[in-house]
């Protein structure tokens, strides 16, 4: 198996972009990518594209290919990965994989969504797909109640409170509010984000994850190429995706993401590293509740102890551990298809420096965890210097 | 065969913010419950809002939905 190295990242900025449509975001964020490499479109020898409901959210299928040909790509096989809010992130596990085996030398790897041209309603129905239909969903689960049942069962078994869920927030806002590319670049309070709006209790519009469009892409290449593209690449150290039951009551213990810490495992195998070693990380805080699990789930902490943790400001920019100096999906926003992607791209920016005043200092290795669903699908990365 | 028995509330929730097909039933309590025959259902609560570890009720199945009745 070869080592794989991510070469060139590209980003639009996320938010409610009204002018843009899905195509145009994710042309602009694939030649981004392929600028930051200095490569062309012709060296791109396979197209992978993490994209949740594009179908559902703007009506356009057969996407790889459509997405593809706006940047002047035809040719090479172009195909949709679909693993709800994980859907980039497999994107980027299958396309490290093809490289890693010899298959193909320059991938284009891009997640996009185009989210905002629905209403909110419609939104929280074509998001609740990615639950089981037959069961939860038809009761009138949506995602902000599912992440609430696995709080309040969080609450109950290990204590954890409302103001330990809104310190991720506040936390997540004031490294978003230094972000360019953030969707909401302002900092909120304590107070504010105890106080906000219900959406499922006990979880208020603070502990929500915005809806959003945006797009991401990375350039990746065998490691002995690298230096054609960069002079600081990145390395995969360890990748893997693992799956789990899609309905929340199917879960022995809801309180944990099995397949975060199975695919956590796999990935600090092949790493050869423990969880005490990666220096920073981001997490998909899709909503408060998601994070403290997830810095649990990873072996940041004990089961438990995620809620402590984060109000004393371990994870913070200036903390033991900064997990989402992004901003998270918490403030950078949630284009869903585009998030695990963007994921790669951020760890990617801290590895090689130029996260500007974001910019942590232990950062020669980072993490990026990416959960589809209510944790059916995980992906996690170990990423390292070269 | 549509009795499920009763069960304990293992984890719940009240939604305020509905998908566009139950816009018009907010504020409506989700649960998950617990039934004594084994397996965990995702249903609805009628009347009363329940608590993790309540005594619930299965009520009766409305368009496929399971509904579950605090037990006084």
């Amino acid at each position: 198996m070869r080592q794989v190295a991510v070469v060139g990242i590209g980003k639009t900025a996320f938010g409610a972009l009204a002018d843009r449509d899905l195509r145009s975001l994710a042309v602009e964020a694939g030649q981004k990518a392929l600028e930051n490499a200095g490569a062309k479109n012709s060296q791109v020898e396979a197209f992978y594209l993490g994209n949740f409901a594009g179908p559902s959210f703007v009506g356009q299928n057969h996407l790889a290919p459509y997405v593809a040909a706006g940047m002047g790509i035809t040719g090479i096989p172009a195909t949709r990965f679909e693993a709800a809010c994980a859907s980039s992130g497999a994107a980027f596990f299958h396309a490290v994989s093809a490289v890693s085996a010899g298959l193909y030398d320059v991938v284009l790897v891009t997640g996009v969504e185009k989210m905002t041209s629905q209403s909110t309603p419609k939104v929280t129905e074509i998001l609740a797909g990615a639950g089981d239909l037959c069961g939860e969903v038809r009761s009138g689960a949506t995602f902000p109640a599912l992440f609430a049942m696995i709080a309040r069962r969080h609450m109950y078994q290990y204590g954890t409170t409302r103001e330990q869920l809104a310190a991720v927030a506040v936390k997540n806002h004031q490294n978003g509010a230094k972000n360019p590319l953030a969707h909401m670049r302002k900092v909120i309070t304590m107070e504010q984000a105890l106080n906000g709006k219900l959406i499922a209790e006990p979880l208020t519009v603070y502990d929500c994850s915005l809806v959003s469009d945006g797009a991401a892409a990375v350039l990746i290449a065998p490691l002995e190429r690298a230096a054609e593209f960069t002079d600081k690449p990145v390395r995969v150290l360890g990748i893997s995706q693992t799956s789990d039951n899609v309905a929340l009551d199917e879960k022995a213990d809801i309180t944990t993401f099995r397949a975060v810490q199975t695919s956590a495992e796999k990935a600090y195998k092949m790493a050869n590293v423990k969880p005490s070693d990666i220096q920073f990380a981001e997490v998909h805080d899709c909503f408060t509740i998601a994070e403290i699990v997830a810095i649990e789930d990873l072996g940041f902490v004990k089961k438990g102890e995620g809620g402590p943790y984060t109000l004393a400001g371990g994870t913070c920019m200036h903390g033991e551990r900064p997990v989402n100096t992004s901003g998270g999906l918490k403030s950078k926003g949630h284009p869903v298809g585009a998030t695990g992607v963007g994921q790669i791209c951020d760890v990617v920016q801290q590895i090689r420096g130029e996260a500007g005043e974001r910019q942590v200092q232990r950062n020669s290795l980072g993490l990026a965890q990416n959960l589809g669903g209510s944790g059916a699908t995980s992906v996690v990365t170990v990423l390292g210097a070269a | 065969m549509n009795e499920l028995g009763p069960g304990t509330v293992y984890t719940e929730t009240v939604v305020w913010s509905p998908p566009e097909a139950y816009v018009n039933d907010v504020p409506y309590q989700l649960a998950i419950v617990q039934l004594d025959s084994g397996r965990r259902i995702t249903g609805r609560v009628d009347g009363d809002r329940v608590h993790i570890g309540d005594r619930v009720s299965f009520a009766e199945f409305r368009n496929q939905v399971p509904f579950f009745r605090k037990q006084a």
